[in-house]
């Protein structure tokens, strides 16, 4: 079995297949691992990768197929098994117990459990020794509940080590990381490969993926469409295989402007915390026009997206829709002023999910005709309804009965578009929109909001991703510390120059008192 | 003066630890459940049930060992039938947990009724006697009033101390305490959830239906309808008061003893004849709500308890 001329195989998975329902999430997936390789999985959300990791580790048994570790078949749905073989997996959210310290997290299920004690001090020696190795620094007596999410992938990692995994897998490990720490993290899996093991990393980030691995297996929809090394390949050629087709970016139309919308005048509203409320704004929302926010996350965005929501009220200075003073500004009164969000964290605020795609549908619009009158629901209105935005918007699901839960996050992100995009609102708050997308969930979000413009919408965009508003909009605000810059058209200042309105400089004849 | 004098005399403290044993036992039983993450309501009942088998066992001519252990064992199945269904089946806990009381409480009445189908009066068992330790019995005031217990009391402040270190210093307790704070790290880990915490209830119903046999076999030496009076409850309180810890729960027993102690005699001095006794009655609880209040705020509940687990789930 073992060829000494190449590496030796060590992970052999064999035509799995998975279907939820009536979904396939694997389809007749089959590829190799070789000792001391780093394989990244690539893929767009949905595309498996996830689903694929589980029923190696045993958290899922496959409907077909088989999984070979050292030349032995695993037993399906046995993470014990794995365990037992040697494969090792770090979850994207993390199997962590937070009222627990880092060693107990570690040696949780190492020992038979009808042993008294569990050797604290040798367990520490060898945890100590591991830090020292692969260079995952952490206490081993900290709570965990009192760690940084770099800190918790250690100690992740740390418990495949501790079992003297032989096969890493990381899903999506960097998607929480600072650039700083996923450096770290390159280093450590560098070591770890040096010292014989073999990686599967997870990831739609392309450039980690060329500067980490050693071979590409790209999915889409479920299948394994290429595989490749990774010398033979760029970033381009990447993103095609991921996406299936060329990946271009948006081609932006003029901007055609029309009446304000939305005025703020002197808004000021106040601070939360740490975070800051408004200085002071001034701002006009336009029919037909996108408006880009930029800003380090943090400060302000936050109340501004609020405030446009109807969330919270100006404390001073006056807000004007079409010219008029609101009565009262409620997020219902937004609402009632064709004011659609989308929210910035899509599971907290903007779905519900439990509920099915129906429900989340229409959760902004059930009291209005055609979905209730007279208190009643429709709910064949809002099933029709739901429809249109599936096929329109293009959210792949088994249907609209499924739970939200059970749509990757891409998907539920377009099932948000399109529900806010449906009603033709004159103003879009668009608030992160593409946060953790992959590439073709991204460009599919950016053209929506520009069709959305091109029909005369005004589009407020906030992101903290600079290339993103410079790519759309048509006027770009800085937002830093509550204050506001002027608007600046489309490409009348570098990125240079925004980075340092961003950096808080510029401010001064405003009368900010945080002039640098 | 009068209630300084009953806090120094021994026969008080007697008292309070003798009415604290049931509750420790019990609510050590609801502690190790909701350290794996599940609530169990079915506490009132199963000592209902406990309280009944055990002293069954004894009036049938059983061991009073033997009754403890018929009593533990009576317990573990309406654990067993409680677990199948929260646990693997990921029903409503408090449902769940509120048809086990009514039905255990039921079924005990019904045995009772079929076994002595004619008494009227409740019949009297041989139950333990007090037990002094030597020479510790001899110190004064404590030797009198925690040494002279009967077996079945020192059971419980020994059991208080033994699941304190199995929860904290076995690999079991960690994959216990896993379980009840994030289920997917003991599954990760290869270990099984459904396991552990059908374990865990089973383990924590027998040690509640100990704590009903208590009443019967080392308290009133009879059986008698309504005799655990809403003890489960209170147990369900002291777990959230002791912060899902043992020993802190240990201390919120004696000290919610010691206030239903010193009611029940400052009702005999001239103070307790200017005001309805009610209020005596009421006292224990007013208080245990008021000492609840303060605690809560600080206590750390497991973050997986009352959330099912399904493995395989997304």
């Amino acid at each position: 079995m073992t060829n000494h001329k190449e590496a030796q195989v060590v992970l052999r998975l064999d035509n799995i297949t998975k279907r939820f329902g009536s979904l396939t999430a694997n389809d007749a997936i089959s590829f190799d691992l070789a000792q001391g390789e780093v394989i990244a999985l690539l893929g767009e959300n949905g595309a498996g990768k996830t689903t694929l990791m589980n029923i190696l580790f045993g958290h899922y048994t496959a409907d077909e197929g088989r999984v070979e570790v050292f030349g032995q078949a695993l037993p399906p749905g046995n993470p014990r098994a794995a365990l037992a073989a040697g494969v090792g997996m770090v979850h994207q959210h993390f199997t962590l117990a937070d009222n627990m310290t880092v060693l107990e997290n570690i040696v949780l299920g190492t020992a038979p459990l009808w042993k008294l004690g569990f050797g604290k001090a040798a367990a520490r020696r060898r945890i100590l020794a591991l830090v020292q190795d692969y260079g995952l620094q952490v206490d081993p007596d900290a709570q965990v509940g009192s760690l940084t999410v770099g800190e918790r992938q250690r100690v992740e990692i740390l418990k495949a080590l501790y079992r003297d995994a032989r096969i890493l897998i990381l899903d999506e490990p960097t998607a929480v990381l600072t650039p700083q720490e996923t450096d770290d993290l390159f280093a450590t899996m560098r070591k770890a490969v040096a010292l014989g093991l073999s990686v599967i990393f997870i990831s739609h980030k392309l450039h980690e993926v060329t500067a980490i691995s050693n071979r590409v297996v790209v999915l889409r929809h479920g299948k394994l469409v290429a595989e490749a090394r990774t010398a033979d390949t760029d970033k381009h050629i990447l993103a095609q295989m991921m996406v299936g087709e060329e990946v271009a970016p948006p081609s932006v139309r003029a901007a055609n402007p029309g009446d304000v919308l939305i005025a703020l005048d002197q808004v000021s509203t106040p601070d939360r915390g740490s975070a800051p409320g408004l200085k002071s704004v001034n701002l006009n929302l336009r029919a037909g026009q996108i408006i880009g926010l930029a800003g380090v996350s943090g400060n302000g965005q936050a109340a501004l997206a609020d405030l446009i929501g109807g969330l919270i009220a100006p404390a001073s200075g006056s807000l004007r829709i079409h010219d008029a003073a609101p009565k009262s500004w409620t997020p219902r009164a937004a609402l009632a002023a064709g004011i659609a969000r989308i929210p910035e964290d899509r599971h907290k605020t903007g779905t519900i999910a439990d509920f099915d795609l129906t429900e989340n549908a229409v959760l902004e619009l059930y009291t209005k005709p055609p979905f209730s009158t007279k208190g009643w629901m429709h709910w064949q209105a809002a099933r029709d309804f739901t429809q249109t935005v599936i096929e329109g918007y293009d959210v792949r699901c088994p249907g609209p009965d499924t739970r939200i839960r059970l749509l990757s996050g891409g998907n539920m992100q377009k099932l948000i578009l399109g529900r806010v995009l449906e009603t033709t609102p004159e103003v879009v708050l668009a608030n992160q929109p593409v946060r953790g997308l992959d590439i073709g969930a991204l460009t599919y979000v950016h053209e929506q909001l520009l069709a959305a413009r091109d029909r005369g919408a005004a589009v407020l965009l906030i992101s903290e991703d600079l290339d993103e508003v410079t790519a759309l909009s048509d006027v770009i605000h800085v937002i830093s510390e509550g204050r506001l810059s002027p608007g600046f058209e489309r490409g009348a200042l570098s990125t240079t120059e925004l980075g340092v309105w961003m950096a808080g400089h510029g401010f001064e004849e405003e009368g900010g008192s945080h002039a640098a | 003066m009068d209630i300084l004098d009953i806090l120094i005399s021994a026969s008080f403290w007697t008292a309070a630890i003798r009415i604290a044993s049931p509750l420790i036992f019990a609510a050590l039983g609801e502690l190790i459940c909701e350290r794996a993450g599940v609530l169990n309501l079915g506490i009132e009942g199963i000592m209902v049930v406990g309280a009944f088998a055990g002293w069954l066992t004894v009036y049938l001519g059983g061991g009073l060992w033997f009754g403890v252990a018929v009593a533990m064992l009576s317990g573990m199945a309406f654990g067993l039938l409680h677990a199948t269904l929260t646990v693997p089946f990921g029903l409503s806990q408090h449902v769940v947990g509120l048809g086990i009381t009514l039905l255990a409480t039921s079924l005990t009445y019904y045995c009772y009724r079929l076994a002595l189908p004619s008494v009227t009066s409740p019949p009297k068992i041989e139950a333990f006697q007090p037990y002094e330790v030597p020479f510790l019995s001899d110190i004064p005031l404590i030797g009198e009033a925690v040494f002279s217990q009967t077996p079945l009391t020192y059971l419980a402040f020994v059991l208080a101390v033994v699941v304190s270190i199995t929860l904290y210093r076995t690999p079991l307790g960690l994959a216990v305490r896993a379980a009840g704070e994030n289920p997917a790290a003991v599954a990760a880990q290869g270990l099984s959830v459904t396991g552990i915490r059908m374990g865990a209830v089973m383990v924590g119903s027998g040690l509640m239906a100990v704590g009903g046999a208590f009443l019967t076999m080392s308290a009133f030496n009879s059986f008698f309808f309504e005799m655990v009076n809403g003890r489960g409850w209170i147990c369900i309180a002291l777990v959230v008061f002791g912060s899902w810890k043992p020993g802190k729960t240990l201390l919120g027993a004696v000290l919610f003893a010691a206030f239903d102690a010193l009611q029940i005699r400052v009702q005999q001095t001239p103070l307790g004849a200017d005001i309805p006794y009610q209020i005596f009655l009421m006292a224990p609880y007013i208080l245990s709500i008021l000492a609840l209040v303060i605690m809560s705020r600080r206590a750390q509940v497991p973050a997986a308890l009352m959330v099912p687990f399904n493995k395989g789930e997304r």
